[in-house]
């Protein structure tokens, strides 16, 4: 593999020094994205900083109102959390989803919602929960946050350092995965909150994105026929070998009543 | 730099580029050539290992994150008396035919004994699941589900024995 240099910082604020002071360098989370980017030789970072050995960055805590997640939990973690399973089981269930046993042991939450890969499924929770993301610089709202095909409100240096989710009134989570990566085709996270209910959906754009028609529909009735004759549309959605965009807008419709049905269980 | 950890039971040192992948780590410097290297795209499941008792895929894996952890790689799956030196799991691949050509049985092995050791009677839908990340191009899967879920018995039955 290409050399860099590689440091393994214990503080954040070592980190940012790392990030913002060396140029091309690259921040190491579980490295499921960014190892294969750099045997693919698509990404050739001069230094990569490592976050696995900042323990500020670890752990899930309640406060009664929101769990807190730190950036490089696995997602094995967060699947087998007790705390999550029983505050938010829809993400425990989303992320016992991602990958396979392997990458699941490796990647962490602040990797793959940093990342924005549009077919990635935590930021389906974070946008559909309206989780708030902590980084080492402010707060950022999830609407604020996602801004496109892998691209994000971060800055240069700025790190990921927690996510803080509201717990929903009730939540779900469905994926019609492509079955050789298991990243979702489309995935919708629905989401009843005291605010309102808030629909997501990844994989089907360039980026994760809310549908306001449904989420009208479900505040009137929280039930999957409030939702069964409401349409996407097709323009801008992703077309690719897995599937053209009218049948992504088609999944859609079914995934969210899917998970509207699971919310309700 | 160098890294300190436990492979296999044995406390080892190297000397490594910290650019270096752990499958690399362990085929070419280490001489450990049973952990394979099928895609080096991060898909197969061929090189999986266990770190700190998990399964991960050891050729998307930096050797630096190995400093202070504890390694086993297919070698290091421990034998028990009267089976040819085979684990249980391993035993349980050769009796099922759980294999063809063989390749990627290293990282079927490594994810299977991790799956058993977790949930000691998986259904076949969780062998499935939990094999996900594991490509076979030559057995349809069928014998590696049903050596998975003997191999998972006779790891528990092995233990309780004990």
């Amino acid at each position: 593999m290409r050399a860099f240099a590689y440091h393994q910082p214990s503080e954040i604020s070592d980190a940012v020094t790392l990030l913002t002071s060396v140029e091309d360098s690259k921040v190491l989370g579980g490295g499921m994205t960014l190892i294969p980017t750099i045997k693919q030789r698509l990404a050739a970072p001069t230094a990569v900083v490592d976050l696995a050995k900042v323990p500020a960055l670890k752990g899930i805590s309640d406060d009664g109102e929101t769990v807190t997640i730190g950036a490089m939990t696995p997602h094995a973690v967060v699947a087998a959390s007790p705390i999550v399973q029983a505050r938010i089981p829809a993400l425990a269930q989303l992320a016992s989803e991602i990958g396979d046993p392997a990458v699941r042991n490796r990647g962490t939450l602040g990797g793959s919602v940093a990342n924005n890969d549009p077919s990635a499924d935590y930021p389906a929770a974070v946008l559909g929960l309206g989780a708030t993301i902590i980084t080492s610089a402010r707060e950022i709202a999830a609407d604020q946050f996602f801004l496109g095909l892998f691209e994000t409100a971060l800055q240069p240096g700025e790190i990921i350092t927690a996510i803080r989710f509201p717990v929903p009134l009730a939540a779900g989570y469905a994926k019609f995965k492509a079955p050789a990566s298991r990243y979702a085709l489309v995935g919708v996270f629905v989401a009843k909150l005291a605010g309102g209910v808030r629909v997501a959906v990844t994989g089907a754009g360039p980026g994760v994105f809310r549908v306001a028609a449904m989420e009208q529909a479900l505040n009137g009735s929280f039930e999957p026929t409030s939702i069964a004759s409401i349409k996407i549309d097709a323009a801008g959605l992703a077309s690719d070998i897995h599937a053209e965009a009218d049948y992504r807008a088609h999944l859609v419709t079914v995934m969210a009543k899917r998970a509207v049905a699971a919310a309700s269980r | 730099m160098q890294i300190s950890f436990t492979l296999n039971g044995r406390a080892t040192t190297v000397d490594v580029d910290p650019a270096t992948l752990v499958s690399d780590l362990l085929r070419e410097q280490l001489n450990l050539t049973g952990t394979h290297v099928g895609c080096d795209t991060s898909q197969c499941g061929a090189c999986v290992v266990h770190l700190d008792g998990v399964p991960v895929k050891s050729c998307t894996l930096l050797a630096p994150a190995l400093d202070g952890a504890t390694l086993l790689t297919i070698e290091g799956l421990g034998a028990t008396a009267g089976s040819n030196g085979l684990h249980p799991m391993q035993e349980a691949f050769r009796e099922h035919h759980g294999l063809q050509c063989g390749f990627c049985t290293p990282g079927m092995v490594m994810t299977a004994t991790a799956l058993a050791a977790a949930n000691p009677t998986p259904t076949e839908a969780e062998v499935r699941h939990g094999l996900e990340g594991n490509i076979c191009r030559c057995t349809g899967y069928q014998n590696i589900v049903i050596a998975v879920m003997a191999g998972a018995a006779a790891m528990h039955a092995t233990s309780a024995g004990e």
